[in-house]
């Protein structure tokens, strides 16, 4: 066990060092001079633009400048944000809690609902309940979340009333952040309304965000079912006459769970992408929304450290992931 | 029995087999009713793409001032002049989902042309070679992977400069991995069969050996993801155009439409409903199609 976590832990160095040059040389493949770039619409003078160039460390060779970056990136140091002036690391811990809470959410429901969906499908097989429920499925991962994120809206805001359009909390409630997660904090603070406030304001988010990994995974489930119901065991425990459910869920359910996790932890770049799309529609200040920010507001730095920060983010997920794996499947961790 | 004959037996052989083939092929794929709904679905899209400018009543960027945000025909206020209604500066929507319908289906014909076509050069590459350079591919590969989508499609449109074409390069460069890893694998499963070993016995060139030996038995899982990424291809580059990142405005592109539509969301439901309505009819049929041919074509992939 010991031998496959090295291994795996070995095999994300190449990996960690091409994702830093990625980053490192996003700023460099910029068109023009990166100072001017970096200024926009505002005018450097020269003088300032010599001072600008040595504070960056643009005026010595690459290999320098790489090799100053790693050392500053590995110890968080990731620079500071042209818009706020504040360390890009500090601005992400800060808004990472925001999306942390809407993503799991998000997985939450679509775990919640996409396992016992696909299990359903497997079992009614062939049934019209099954070419519903993966008629759904179908669509759900077809669904451009944009559009669906301003349907709900236009839905459950606009014309039901019954959900705010945007934000994580109403402006009324004020109190300070102890986790980060709304949710959790609102309740600590002891606010009437609070908790049902950030409540009715993470629902929408949740449901747009969790969508595609739902059908993903009510998918992955339906099959992964079908394959495990077919075998021996199943058909030996039906004939010593357990019952059905106890069938489906202990004996093939267990099972079948296996490629469905590695699918759940393949969904973190999923949820990545879908988070800059639901934060960008439902403003939610969480890292997404600060993505598309940061590239709108030409803020170079923030839009490096955070490419950084979230690929180095789902490699460590996948790395756990593949892990786990390895812990549930022992087939996996031998085959090398 | 004559030369000529047995000539003639073998050419009527081949061209049987072939036809054999695609029948085969067919019975599997009709079988599939969804599919089949999927690939007419898609043959419809590609009609009203391509005879869009008979078709649409109007321009796609035509403006009508004295119909501005008119609601579709059914609805109180609307008019038959305007079947699905006007936007905002009084552009007709119908016209305006028909021309966007080229930019959708043009944009999957070239990320999928050139994320296949890259990735199947690089992928017989690091199959075929192996060594050092497969394993330099191989991490290369990864590190792009390590990355979301979207977010690295963002970062490089960020780099090129917001529009149409930045958006299809990048959102190809981002799929190119995937088809790299298949056509990899494919290599290296088929490289030490029989037939292969034949081959190069019998004096076939490297470059023979790759493309017409190898690769056409690595096609079947390739022609499925291409379908996959047709359909992520258009969703992307929708996803890109409603971030501000993509096709920019006048462009009928419906992502497009939908960042323009999306102050109206609370007053006026159709600029913000039909265009997101065509993304996700032609991305399902899509879908449709190739959970169809994958099914039919790959029977390893095959879900029961």
């Amino acid at each position: 066990m010991l031998r496959f976590l090295f291994t795996r832990l070995a095999l994300l160095i190449p990996t960690f060092i091409g994702i830093t040059i990625s980053a490192f040389a996003f700023i460099r493949l910029l068109p023009g001079d990166p100072i001017l770039v970096m200024a926009g619409e505002r005018t450097v003078s020269p003088e300032r633009h010599a001072i600008l160039m040595k504070q960056f460390g643009f005026d010595r060779p690459l290999w320098q400048q790489y090799l100053e970056y790693f050392g500053n990136a590995v110890s968080g140091d990731l620079g500071r944000s042209l818009v706020t002036k504040r360390p890009v690391f500090d601005e992400f811990l800060t808004l990472f809690p925001a999306t942390l809470e809407l993503s799991l959410c998000a997985m939450l429901f679509a775990v919640i609902l996409g396992i016992p969906a696909g299990s359903f499908a497997a079992v009614k097989r062939g049934t019209p309940w099954d070419q519903m429920v993966m008629g759904s499925a179908l669509v759900g991962f077809s669904m451009p979340i944009f559009w669906w994120g301003l349907l709900v809206i236009i839905f459950f805001s606009g014309i039901l009333h019954w959900t705010p359009v945007s934000g994580r909390i109403s402006l009324i409630y004020f109190f300070p952040s102890v986790t980060g997660f709304m949710l959790i904090d609102s309740l600590l603070s002891g606010q009437k309304g609070a908790f049902a406030s950030a409540l009715s304001h993470l629902i929408l988010p949740t449901v747009v965000l969790g969508t595609i990994p739902l059908a993903v995974i009510a998918r992955q489930t339906r099959s992964a079912m079908l394959e495990v119901l077919s075998e021996d065991y199943v058909r030996t425990a039906r004939a010593k006459g357990l019952p059905y459910s106890r069938v489906i869920g202990i004996h093939a359910l267990r099972n079948a769970m296996i490629p469905v996790i590695t699918t759940i932890g393949l969904q973190v770049g999923t949820l990545v992408a879908g988070a800059i799309l639901t934060e960008t529609i439902f403003s939610w200040p969480g890292i997404g929304k600060w993505m598309v920010d940061s590239i709108f507001r030409r803020d170079y730095p923030s839009v490096q450290g955070g490419l950084l920060l979230i690929a180095v983010m789902v490699m460590l997920v996948n790395l756990i992931v593949d892990v786990l794996y390895g812990v549930i499947n022992p087939r996996i961790r031998h085959a090398r | 029995m004559t030369v000529e004959t047995i000539q003639d037996l073998v050419i009527d052989r081949r061209r049987v087999g072939r036809l054999a083939l695609f029948l085969e092929f067919w019975r599997y794929f009709r079988e599939n009713h969804g599919a089949v709904a999927g690939l007419l679905v898609f043959a419809i899209t590609c009609f009203l793409a391509i005879f869009a400018d008979a078709i649409a009543p109007y321009g796609p960027t035509e403006q009508f001032r004295d119909a501005l945000l008119e609601p579709p025909v059914w609805q109180e206020g609307g008019s038959t002049r305007f079947l699905l209604g006007t936007d905002a500066v009084g552009r007709d929507l119908l016209s305006r989902l028909l021309h966007g319908a080229r930019y959708s289906l043009f944009i999957g014909c070239i990320v999928v042309s050139l994320a296949l076509v890259v990735g199947i050069l690089v992928g017989l590459f690091a199959g075929f070679i192996g060594g050092t350079i497969d394993t330099l591919i191989m991490r290369l590969m990864d590190i792009i992977l390590a990355f979301p989508s979207l977010l690295l499609a963002l970062a490089l449109v960020a780099i090129l400069g917001p529009s149409l074409t930045n958006a299809m390069i990048a959102i190809a460069l981002i799929q190119q991995p995937h088809y790299v890893r298949l056509t990899r694998g494919s290599v290296l499963s088929e490289k030490t069969k029989d037939y292969v070993t034949a081959a190069r016995v019998a004096g076939v060139g490297p470059i023979r050996l790759m493309f017409r030996t190898i690769l056409p038995n690595c096609m079947a899982p390739l022609i499925v993801q291409a379908a996959l990424s047709f359909s992520d291809a258009i969703l992307g580059a929708a996803a890109l155009g409603f971030l501000g990142m993509g096709a920019q405005p006048p462009t009928p592109e419906w992502g497009t439409m939908l960042a323009e539509a999306r102050e109206f969301i609370l007053r006026a439901w159709w600029v913000v409903t039909f265009p997101g309505l065509a993304i996700l009819i032609t991305v399902l049929a899509i879908n449709l199609m190739g959970d169809g041919l994958r099914d039919a074509l790959d029977p390893r992939l095959k879900r029961s």
